[in-house]
């Protein structure tokens, strides 16, 4: 038996040729990561420290709190350098990488934040650096794609499947297949097979320790609920670590429930990424998780709203903690964060990402039984959606949403 | 048939082993149903054991063929466009009319899917009835294969893994131990498909196992070296070297894609792949 079990959950489904990596990383992991080797850990926090703006602060909401009657607490990672919790990550990993003596990095992207953060990282360390993104996704979130190339890396769209993050996964484990021996895969959830879930996870447990060191001096006590969005599980899987043992404390995790939780099974269709709420147990790019799947283990497309959500697998921890009741996974639908959007652009001046609105909207619904005090982190900036945006609310005549139509170039053409 | 079958399969030292995604009905889909898909695989394969074919591996499309290059990706979205699933597969390896052993290459995921309760039991009972010889399972490393182990062991299913040219001494030797059949020898890193070159990586790999086996007595495996060749001249090469036998896919799937006298080109590529590979194995021993 592999190591990283979470339960039932986790492994290493890997092709042969990328074992002997794979250990070797499990290797590096132990001993730069957990035992501060070369003092590793210290270099990186340093560098997250002064490339990329950590600490983010723990910001008070005062129409948030007003509107639902509890005190809520923003963890602010959209303040992190390039916008997303992302950099935390991408930062851990391609300076490992350097450790290892790899001479260049590869990584998929969904909604183009772990791409950019991977290759701001890259430039940053004078890494050589590839990108992996589906031709959908690169179309919705155009400039995330200009922020990768401008940092000197490739961008190479994929064009099979539906063309978004399950399918670019895919293609960086074909190119990795190749380039072992010199090339890092740098991947951007706490998915994929052992290492990996507890390597990502270590690199964005910043995201918690320092919220929950940040609520025991501000507040003098734990918050009662913790609010994430989860895609992959990345910014929730490192939001919710540091408070896995504090029992009083409610961990959320929000996922996007698309346009419906409805599964069409014959068509191969799951109009939804809600994979905690409504997958099933299978084997997914490395582990066992739950998927989205249909009867004959054939993987499902998904679909969500926000590039970033938009996948039908999820980290193995996070499907254990959704197992043991240690966390509730609650969808939310793509025209309830839509709105949280532009609420939360209003009510807080605060645009956020399309991901992390989906954790807003389960706020709106769910405000007033969350307790006293409620941390949400707020994964990631919306600058990357605004097309999209745009676009969604004009075709969904969206009460929330400002009126847009003097500014958009073909009024009601869409 | 069984464990038994496959090792036989490599009496005669040079065996070809073609590689064909079930159900893929080839480039024009419009006509296609599943029945006419699975008929034309079934067709396909006694070409190719008319043309000398010792072994047939059989693939059952998966969603996210991650092992596979752009040629058996195509394929396994055909097969899957017209209607392939693992039931049918089950259905179409019944229906063979060959006197080969068959062995089944798929993803973890279908086979840990099938039947009414999770786990690879149920597969791996239905398949063995249903005529398969063996597996393949790219993405199921030793790591994780006590359980497909013991169930192929139950069934008398052979197990086969793979060893790449980044294998080294301490994987091998797990692999030898706990795969049988024969071993599924990577020619080269990256993912399947047809190349102009056999690479020094094949000849450095088949050395290293060589030496193994010979430090260790018990661990003997056929060797079958796959990802790469698509003509005579390389599975000449290839046995040449040291394997005793050649696995070739994404060469036939192009014949199957391109959809012109398929029968006759499969037939025609087949035993230009089994006469080079007698020619390496001549070639060696003398």
């Amino acid at each position: 038996m592999s190591g990283g079990q979470y339960g039932r959950f986790g492994g290493q489904y890997v092709p042969e040729a990328l074992m002997p990596a794979i250990d070797e990383l499990t290797d590096a992991y132990q001993r730069y990561v957990l035992e501060n080797e070369a003092g590793f850990m210290d270099d990186l926090a340093e560098r997250l420290e002064t490339f990329g703006g950590r600490p983010t602060p723990l910001q008070y909401a005062d129409q948030l709190s007003d509107r639902y009657d509890i005190d809520v607490y923003l963890k602010r990672e959209d303040l992190l350098h390039g916008g997303a919790h992302k950099l935390n990550n991408a930062l851990g990993q391609v300076l490992l990488a350097r450790y290892m003596g790899k001479e260049r990095i590869i990584a998929e992207t969904g909604a183009g934040q772990h791409g950019t953060a991977t290759t701001m990282a890259c430039a940053h360390l004078g890494m050589p650096c590839e990108v992996y993104m589906g031709r959908r996704d690169v179309n919705r979130q155009r400039p995330n794609v200009f922020r990768m190339r401008l940092n000197g890396a490739s961008v190479t769209p994929v064009d099979i499947g539906r063309g978004t993050l399950k399918e670019a996964i895919s293609e960086t484990m074909r190119d990795w297949a190749g380039s072992v021996e010199t090339t890092h895969y740098v991947i951007g959830s706490v998915v994929g097979p052992h290492p990996y879930p507890d390597l990502v996870r270590e690199f964005q447990s910043v995201i918690g320790s320092e919220a929950r060191d940040q609520c025991l001096e501000k507040l003098g006590e734990l918050p009662d609920a913790v609010v994430a969005c989860a895609g992959g599980g990345s910014n929730a899987m490192g939001t919710y670590d540091a408070f896995l043992e504090d029992e009083s404390v409610d961990l959320y995790a929000v996922e996007a429930g698309g346009d419906s939780l409805e599964i069409d099974r014959e068509a191969g269709v799951a109009p939804n990424s809600a994979t905690l709420s409504t997958g099933t147990e299978g084997v997914l790019h490395g582990s066992r998780t739950k998927v989205l799947q249909d009867d004959d283990g054939q993987i499902m497309e998904s679909h969500s709203v926000s590039s970033g959500l938009d996948y039908a697998g999820v980290g193995p921890e996070l499907a254990h903690l959704a197992e043991e009741g240690r966390l509730a996974a609650t969808p939310v639908d793509d025209e309830a964060a839509l709105a949280a959007f532009h609420r939360l652009s209003q009510l807080e001046g605060i645009i956020p990402a399309l991901e992390t609105a989906h954790a807003f909207g389960f706020l709106e619904e769910r405000g007033d039984d969350l307790g006293d005090t409620a941390v949400i982190t707020v994964s990631g900036r919306g600058d990357k959606d605004l097309e999209s945006v745009i676009e969604e609310s004009f075709k969904r005549d969206l009460p929330e949403a400002p009126d847009l139509s003097l500014f958009t170039t073909d009024q009601g053409g869409r | 048939m069984g464990v038994d079958a496959i090792r036989a399969a490599f009496e005669d030292g040079a065996a070809f082993i073609p590689y064909l995604a079930a159900g893929d009905p080839g480039g024009d889909l419009s006509n296609s149903t599943p029945e006419s898909a699975m008929a034309a695989t079934a067709d396909y394969v006694s070409a190719l054991v008319d043309a000398g074919a010792d072994v047939v591996e059989l693939g059952l499309p998966f969603s996210e063929p991650i092992a596979d290059g752009p040629t058996i990706q195509s394929a396994t979205v055909r097969a899957l466009q017209a209607g392939m699933t693992p039931p049918r597969y089950l259905e179409l390896v019944e229906s063979l009319d060959v006197d080969v052993p068959i062995v089944a290459m798929t993803y973890y995921n279908p086979i840990y899917r099938y039947g009414e309760r999770d786990g690879v039991g149920p597969f791996v009972e239905a398949a063995a009835a249903a005529g398969v010889d063996g597996l393949i399972i790219p993405d199921l490393p030793v790591e994780e294969s006590a359980p497909l182990e013991r169930a192929c062991r139950e069934h008398d299913v052979a197990l086969i893994f793979i060893a790449a040219p980044t294998t080294r001494e301490d994987r091998l030797r797990a692999i030898m131990q706990r795969g049988t059949g024969y071993l599924y020898v990577q020619a080269r890193l990256g993912t399947t498909g047809a190349s102009r070159s056999v690479s020094d990586q094949t000849k450095h790999t088949l050395d290293r196992i060589a030496a193994y086996e010979a430090s260790e007595r018990h661990a003997r495996l056929p060797k079958a070296v796959g990802f790469g060749i698509s003509t005579g001249e390389q599975a000449a090469t290839v046995v040449g070297a040291g394997a005793d036998g050649v696995i070739v896919g994404s060469a036939l799937v192009d014949i199957v894609a391109e959809g012109e006298d398929v029968v006759a080109s499969l037939e025609e590529l087949g035993r230009e792949l089994k006469a080079g590979a007698r020619a390496g194995f001549d070639r060696r021993t003398q």
